[in-house]
């Protein structure tokens, strides 16, 4: 095998000790950053590209791919400890992670993500090394017309008729879709929404600042109201038979994770798609396949494990157009690729010819990249764990600090620090009322994904509509979209009839 | 004010006689930052202008062009007008700088900001991109009467891809509509990548990219490109005419330059350009340069306004002749 | 009826109708029709989809009345004697932000802190000592040194100088 034979020569690169010491700084401070809410592996990517111009390519690119992988490690710890979560490939692990803290089982959350985002990322990287090429160019095919109807699907997989107050769940998508218009409208390039003419609404509503406002802030408010009722935080320890635990019942949902890591593998590969709707597909897979789907968003550790297998396969996925044609999957990969422009290296086709040693290097990398990964974030999840011990007002304090903070940092503006606050009270209203408040932000996540490409699809077919079903690939996730969107009513009526039938 | 700038002016002509760029030469301005310097730039990240600016980032710390670091802050909001606000509300603040493009004209024409391009202090004209049309090869295109031919055959239908409408690839794509009498179906597609993306998967018929943007794709034989928008071929593609030498002058750039608030005092001003200058004499910057197909005229100060404000004239007409694009 | 429409879910659903209208009334500064060659324009989208959320809320509003004139729903929205603390910690979040403008978030920060731990939590001084000023030293190595994001320091920002001067 021609690939086996690569892939030593790679590992000759990438367990040289300067790189492996690289692989340990990188996810660790990766691990840091994603676990801080608002920052994410894009921020940390940025930050770092320019100080890794003191090493060789090899070395930079080694570190990056860590700092990536720790990222998304990371991601899961805010979105299972604090609630929020800290990038949008993180929302869906906060269903049923947050609830798991809540009931004193953080420990077991936070490994079984830990373990889910190792085997995504193996699984991941095991496809990436047997099939990098071929599976680039099926990405190509991929045109506006397919990127809408896999958002749609990628939707619908998560909102299903059904659950939640129907009238209100439209509401809050309908009202997360209009946020996410406001800003510059791509297609025109004129502005549009800009609310009092305050500049600030220009660069539109970032996912972030919705997030935070709503899961940070809404939700210490939350707490507060109901702290005198009963406290919703339960002290958990890790102990050695909660780590067995852990595994164990991570091991137990071996098929989840299977399914999360394929498909979290493929869409992350698409370039207008990537780990966000790979993660909340898989989150609806696991659910609409499970025998206690009732059980989801209650702390159901298959919730926490799906979303974390899918995103982290996702984002090696991500890796594979970028390499093999160049073509960036999510700004993250765009960062990589702007890195290894300005290491003289040309992505693209002839990469894997031309400079052979920097991709094997880089492959080999990821295994080491993600087994570090693993091991440093099991190790710390006692850190983590020991943090949800202190006194309730102290960590309230601080995880209001961190929202204002986290949400001024990304893009440093003081009005998203000010729509946080508007959106954590209005988000602590909502709640209250019982409005669902994941669609919403799904909603403003998957929005500007979905009027873009359904507005280029038109546009591309003269404004014929058809375009989206005479598509094969189209037409087979608009079907299928729909599907899940009706999955719940049949369910029901199912139901209903063996009901009346008992057997 | 005469003795202070006799003064500069003799250090600076000591310090260009006395030191070849090993130090420099901004260490012995007569301001210094006091604070990190905020490098506002006009995009979001990972687009073209942000990559840039990390790279010059990157260079002033490894060169140790500067004794503060620079720090990327991206206002990529409405085009640009975010930034552009952004500049004008710190009027007098010489802690910040902004990479621009050439949204730095036309953002301020098509949406009302109250910000006057007039009013920013000039710094340095670090490049110039180019542009180019592109098509897949797949489409047996091969010279411009090809294309001609065939943007006409598909009688409007032709999908050119570009970044967004009033976006320079759109201006281009008006201007070989005016110059040919032909018509396209602008898509717009977000960021330079995916406008090189949707070529080669095929869900557009031609691009205008920057050659940097195509010239992977062009190498694995999969795009092709037809002529270049230049008054002279590029020396990464020599085998490619203009379109001057096909008869048609159409000539377009995008400018890469840094400006920096309104109210800035001489001594400030300066400081930027002499970093600037130093950083434009820096091998890693010239060697990417060549790579990139970029053209590296360095111009600045009053100059580099008055280039502004000749091409701020020509966006202007530009736009006027384009259809109302909403 | 008057009463009914003063409950919070009715008092929602009308809060969120009006934010329909505004969206909608923002939304047709773009057209919001179908051009035959081009698809929906740009309003198109906020404008539609406002109203499917007004439609969606009026349903609401109208729900809520009449299960209210059925049965009168008794319960409190909030929890007894819990609004005033949920209202001030809003307050203060609100008057830290602005500070962080003005004085910095190096002075807006501890001072919430101080508040928070302090006066509102009532934990030791104990704990509110190394907390109210560990965390802005944390939060500029971790920010401003390692992170190269620098937070806001309104007026203070000349005291930062010789920080800068040291740490980069």
């Amino acid at each position: 095998m021609e690939v086996l034979s690569l892939l030593a020569q790679g590992f000759g690169t990438s367990l040289l000790p300067l790189n492996i010491g690289i692989v340990i700084v990188g996810v660790t401070l990766g691990l840091f950053i994603g676990a801080m809410p608002g920052l994410g592996s894009v921020n940390g990517v940025a930050i770092v590209l320019p100080l890794t111009f003191i090493v060789p390519p090899a070395s930079a690119i080694i570190f990056l791919a860590a700092l990536y992988y720790g990222a998304m490690y990371g991601g899961a710890v805010s979105s299972i400890l604090l609630g929020i979560p800290g990038s949008s490939t993180a929302v869906a692990t906060t269903f049923d992670g947050r609830p798991m803290a809540q009931q004193g089982k953080a420990g077991l959350a936070l490994i079984a993500a830990a373990v889910a985002s190792f085997i995504g990322g193996t699984i991941s990287v095991i496809l990436f090394t047997a099939f990098a090429v071929p599976l680039a160019e099926l990405a190509l095919r991929f045109g506006p017309a397919e990127n809408f109807a896999l958002v749609l699907l990628a939707f619908t997989t998560f909102v299903g008729l059904g659950g939640d107050d129907a009238m209100k769940t439209i509401a809050m998508i309908c009202l997360g879709l209009v946020l996410s218009t406001v800003g510059l409208d791509m297609i025109s390039g004129q502005p549009r929404l800009i609310f009092f003419d305050m500049p600030g609404f220009f660069a539109g509503i970032s996912f972030l600042v919705l997030a935070i406002g709503v899961y940070g802030i809404g939700e210490v408010l939350w707490t507060l109201e109901k702290s005198r009722v009963a406290p919703t935080v339960t002290p958990a320890r890790v102990t050695w038979s909660e780590m067995r635990a852990g595994f164990a019942a991570a091991g137990r949902t071996w098929k989840t994770m299977g399914t999360g890591s394929v498909m979290g593998f493929f869409v992350g590969m698409l370039p207008a798609a990537g780990a966000t709707p790979a993660s909340l597909m898989a989150y609806g897979i696991a659910k609409s396949t499970s025998r206690q789907p009732e059980t989801f968003g209650k702390g159901n550790v298959e919730g926490v494990v799906a979303p974390e297998t899918a995103n982290n396969a996702a984002s090696t996925g991500s890796l594979l157009p970028m390499l093999s044609l160049g073509i960036p999957g999510s700004p993250t990969t765009a960062l990589l690729l702007g890195g290894m422009v300005m290491w003289g290296l040309t992505p693209g086709p002839m990469l894997f010819i031309e400079q052979a040693d920097f991709v094997w290097g880089l492959i080999s990398s990821l295994y080491t990249a993600n087994l570090a990964a693993v091991l440093i974030n099991l190790a710390l999840i006692p850190v983590f764990v020991w943090a949800l011990r202190m006194p309730f007002s102290v960590l309230c304090t601080l995880v209001l600090v961190l929202c204002i903070v986290g949400g001024f940092a990304p893009d440093q503006r003081m009005h998203d620090v000010w729509l946080i606050l508007v959106f954590g009270v209005v988000g602590y209203i909502l709640r209250k009322a019982d409005y669902p408040l994941a669609p919403l932000v799904l909603a403003l996540v998957l929005g500007p994904v979905m009027e873009r490409s359904f507005r280029q699809a038109l546009i591309a077919a003269q404004g014929d509509p058809t375009t989206f079903v005479t598509r094969p690939l189209s037409a087979t996730f608009i079907a299928l979209a729909v599907l899940f969107f009706l999955l719940p009513v049949f369910m029901k009526l199912w139901q209903r009839r063996k009901g009346s039938h008992p057997a | 004010m005469p003795s202070r700038f006799t003064r500069r002016a003799a250090l600076g002509v000591a310090a260009a006689a006395a030191l070849s760029t090993a130090l420099p030469a901004p260490a012995l301005a007569d301001w210094q930052p006091s604070r990190p310097v905020e490098m506002v730039i006009m995009a979001g990240q990972g687009g073209g202008a942000d990559r840039l600016a990390r790279l010059f980032q990157s260079i002033i710390q490894q060169e140790g062009l500067s004794r503060l670091p620079f720090m990327p802050v991206n206002k990529g909001g409405g085009s640009g007008a975010e930034a552009l606000r952004y500049l004008k509300d710190n009027e007098g603040n010489p802690h910040i700088i902004m990479a621009t493009l050439n949204s730095f004209f036309t953002t301020p024409l098509q949406t009302d900001l109250g910000v006057d391009i007039e009013e920013f202090t000039p710094l340095a004209r670090m490049a110039v991109d180019t542009f180019a049309l592109w098509v897949h090869v797949d489409s047996g295109i091969e010279t411009l009467e090809d294309y001609i031919a065939a943007v006409n055959a598909a009688e409007g239908s032709w999908r050119m891809g570009g970044t967004g409408s009033g976006q320079e690839d759109s201006l281009v794509t008006a201007l070989l509509e005016a110059e040919f009498g032909i018509t396209h179906t602008y898509v717009p597609m977000g960021g330079g990548g995916d406008v090189a993306t949707a070529l080669v998967g095929g869900h557009i018929d031609s691009t205008v990219n920057n050659p940097s943007e195509a010239m992977s794709f062009w190498q694995a034989g999969r795009v092709r490109p037809i002529a270049v928008f230049t008054d002279e071929r590029i020396e990464a593609m020599a085998d490619i005419p203009t379109f001057a030498e096909l008869g048609h002058p159409i000539e377009y750039y995008m400018q890469r330059s840094f400006v920096a608030p309104g109210g800035l005092t001489e001594e400030q001003q300066s400081y930027y350009i002499e970093l600037l200058r130093a950083l434009n004499e820096t091998e890693a910057w010239q060697n990417y340069a060549r790579e990139q197909a970029l053209f590296t005229d360095f111009l600045y100060g009053d100059d580099l306004m008055a280039y502004f404000i000749e091409q701020r004239e020509l966006h202007a007409q530009i736009l006027a002749s384009m259809d109302d694009p909403s | 009826m008057l009463k009914a429409l003063l409950k919070a879910e009715s008092l929602i659903a009308l809060g969120l109708m009006g934010l329909s209208v505004y969206f909608m009334w923002h939304a047709i500064e773009r057209p919001i029709g179908w051009d035959g060659a081009r698809g929906p324009g740009g309003g198109a989208f906020p404008f539609w989809l406002s109203l499917i959320m007004l439609g969606a809320s009026t349903a609401i509003l109208i729900r809520a009345v009449r299960t209210e004139l059925r049965v009168p729903d008794l319960k409190p929205f909030f929890e007894p004697g819990m609004i005033g603390p949920v209202a001030a910690v809003t307050l203060a979040l609100t008057i830290t932000i602005a500070l962080m403008s003005w004085l910095g978030t190096y002075v807006a920060i501890p001072l919430f802190m101080l508040w928070y731990l302090r006066v509102f939590g009532r934990n030791s001084w104990k704990v509110t000592i190394p907390l109210v000023l560990g965390t802005p030293v944390v939060l500029f190595f971790f920010f401003e040194v390692a992170l190269l994001i620098l937070l806001p320091k309104g007026i203070t920002e000349p005291l930062f100088f010789p920080l800068y001067a040291m740490f980069f």
